[in-house]
């Protein structure tokens, strides 16, 4: 399956998907040492970001978390790309300055947690 | 969007990588919100200064922005973690001083205005009427918007670098007209007493409007302090970085269909909400946004001849402060042993577990005292919270 999105910082990425039907807040929400998930109660509670495709709505928290990104991506604990259904500044600011390849206004229902997805451009493509 | 042949050329890297990152930041930002074009900029302020929000990531970023960028508009600094030069009475650890002193040391290399303050305003970075900036430091932005009149959105740290080295920012939310009227008519039915009651006024607003600009009747004088105060509160609270007062703020607006109404008895509840109830404290903080010299000259006189029996600051931008030395309000200060905090404040320095409890006057204050740092906070005049100091 292949859908067309927005490019909010350009970049071609291959790796599994992890999917979170709820936001992320970098900052507070995500430790940038292990790039582990630590929000409490958050869908993906525990699970590392690391080198995958992370997809979820929209992020959500402190304009701060911009500089969580780029500090996950100098600790090489940042994700391949990010997948978002409509980017906001945090995130978008954060992809742009921690050089994370960023698409956005995909229906991100149709990518199963799990799945190998491949990001060319604008480009989302899903292994069936 | 469209860009200009100089932008394109900027965007492609043709004047430095910094620049080049700048434009991404600010077309990307540009696309999402559905700007047309760049507009110039004539001022910014730089939120995400302290150490303790950047980590060494953010000190990373600065540092390689700093390589080859330089600042294009005049620039000013939100508050550090510390004062950057009595950092040891503050007793800040050595460990993080080294750190802030670097963040400072990258933003100076860009050519920044290194004087750290959330009031950029009272020393100088003053925008007028209708001008377009790019701020960050929600207050100061709530204050450019609405009591100056100039135009901003709510900038994060790396945006506002990225208007600082191009001159630009994308043209849309509060720099566009239709997204500066008001929508909702709030007429206020209690007279307010000081900066502690404009602040339990944002409260109620911020958490009552869902982010849309009110229009406020009913209020027949107010303070700079009185404005400032109001300004941090209701963006803290989760309001839009704008409001408009009838007779008091520059912009007029025709009174829009929807109204609410703030009585005496919900200001008292929005203070009594601020208040856990706490006899005692151990530490008092004033300054939250930092204090204006006449703010200085009411707590000399209520410091004159005392004693402070707890930990008081007192947060305020070095220019100001210098002011206050000229006039001997700082001497009275010091003499109580009440202590500066220049260039920083409770909200952004390394305080978690230093201290368990808080007094200020500032409802701002009280939201960070109780989210950032875990404290148990008494909220009151400024008088109430000198009483609480030397007491």
């Amino acid at each position: 399956m292949e859908m067309e999105g927005r490019i909010i910082f350009r970049g071609n990425a291959k790796g599994e998907a992890l999917v979170s039907s709820e936001g992320v807040s970098f900052y507070g929400g995500v430790d940038p040492d292990t790039g582990v998930i630590t929000e409490k109660g958050h869908p993906l509670e525990g699970k590392s970001i690391k080198g995958k495709i992370l997809v979820f709505p929209q992020g959500k928290g402190s304009t701060v978390g911009s500089y969580t990104m780029y500090r996950l991506k100098k600790n090489g604990m940042a994700p391949a790309a990010i997948i978002n259904k409509e980017c906001e500044t945090v995130v978008a600011v954060g992809a742009i300055i921690s050089e994370i390849p960023c698409v956005d206004k995909i229906d991100i229902n149709k990518i199963k947690d799990g799945s190998q997805v491949e990001i060319v451009e604008n480009k989302v493509i899903v292994e069936d | 969007m469209e860009l200009t042949e100089e932008e394109k050329e900027m965007l492609e890297g043709k004047q430095g990588n910094a620049v080049k990152k700048s434009m991404e930041i600010l077309v990307a930002l540009g696309e999402i919100f559905g700007a047309k074009r760049l507009i110039p900029v004539k001022s910014v302020q730089i939120s995400g200064v302290s150490y303790d929000n950047l980590g060494d990531a953010g000190l990373e970023f600065l540092e390689e922005m700093a390589k080859d960028g330089k600042v294009v508009v005049k620039t000013t600094l939100n508050p550090a973690g510390m004062d950057m030069e009595n950092w040891e009475v503050l007793g800040i650890p050595k460990e993080f001083a080294d750190k802030q002193k670097m963040v400072i040391k990258a933003f100076e290399k860009m050519g920044v205005e290194t004087t750290c303050t959330c009031t950029p305003y009272f020393i100088g970075n003053k925008p007028g009427f209708g001008d377009h900036i790019a701020w960050g430091e929600s207050s100061a932005v709530t204050y450019s918007n609405s009591v100056l009149g100039a135009r901003t959105n709510k900038e994060g740290g790396p945006s506002s670098i990225a208007s600082a080295l191009t001159g630009r920012t994308p043209e849309y939310g509060y720099h566009l007209d239709e997204n500066r009227k008001p929508k909702v008519l709030v007429e206020v039915e209690a007279e307010l007493k000081n900066p502690s009651e404009f602040g339990a006024l944002g409260k109620i607003l911020g958490e009552k409007l869902e982010g849309r600009v009110p229009l406020i009747n009913g209020i027949r004088k107010a303070s700079t302090d009185d404005l400032k105060s109001l300004s941090a509160s209701i963006v803290t609270f989760g309001g839009a970085p704008l409001f408009h007062i009838e007779g008091i703020t520059p912009e007029k607006h025709e009174r829009p269909e929807e109204t609410i109404k703030v009585l005496r008895d919900d200001i008292e509840k929005a203070i009594n909400d601020m208040n856990d109830g706490i006899e005692d404290v151990d530490f008092i903080f004033l300054g939250c946004p930092h204090c204006s010299l006449e703010e200085l000259e009411k707590i000399a006189g209520l410091l004159k001849g005392k004693k402070v029996k707890k930990e008081l600051w007192i947060g305020v931008a070095r220019p100001v402060k210098k002011l206050a030395d000229e006039k001997g309000f700082s001497k009275t200060i010091e003499d109580s042993g009440a202590k500066f905090a220049c260039d920083t404040c409770h909200v952004v320095a390394p305080l978690k577990g230093r201290f368990k409890t808080i007094a200020t006057n500032s409802a701002k204050g009280v939201f960070y005292g109780r989210g950032r740092n875990d404290f148990k906070t008494f909220f009151g005049s400024l008088d109430k919270c000198i009483d609480m100091a030397v007491r």
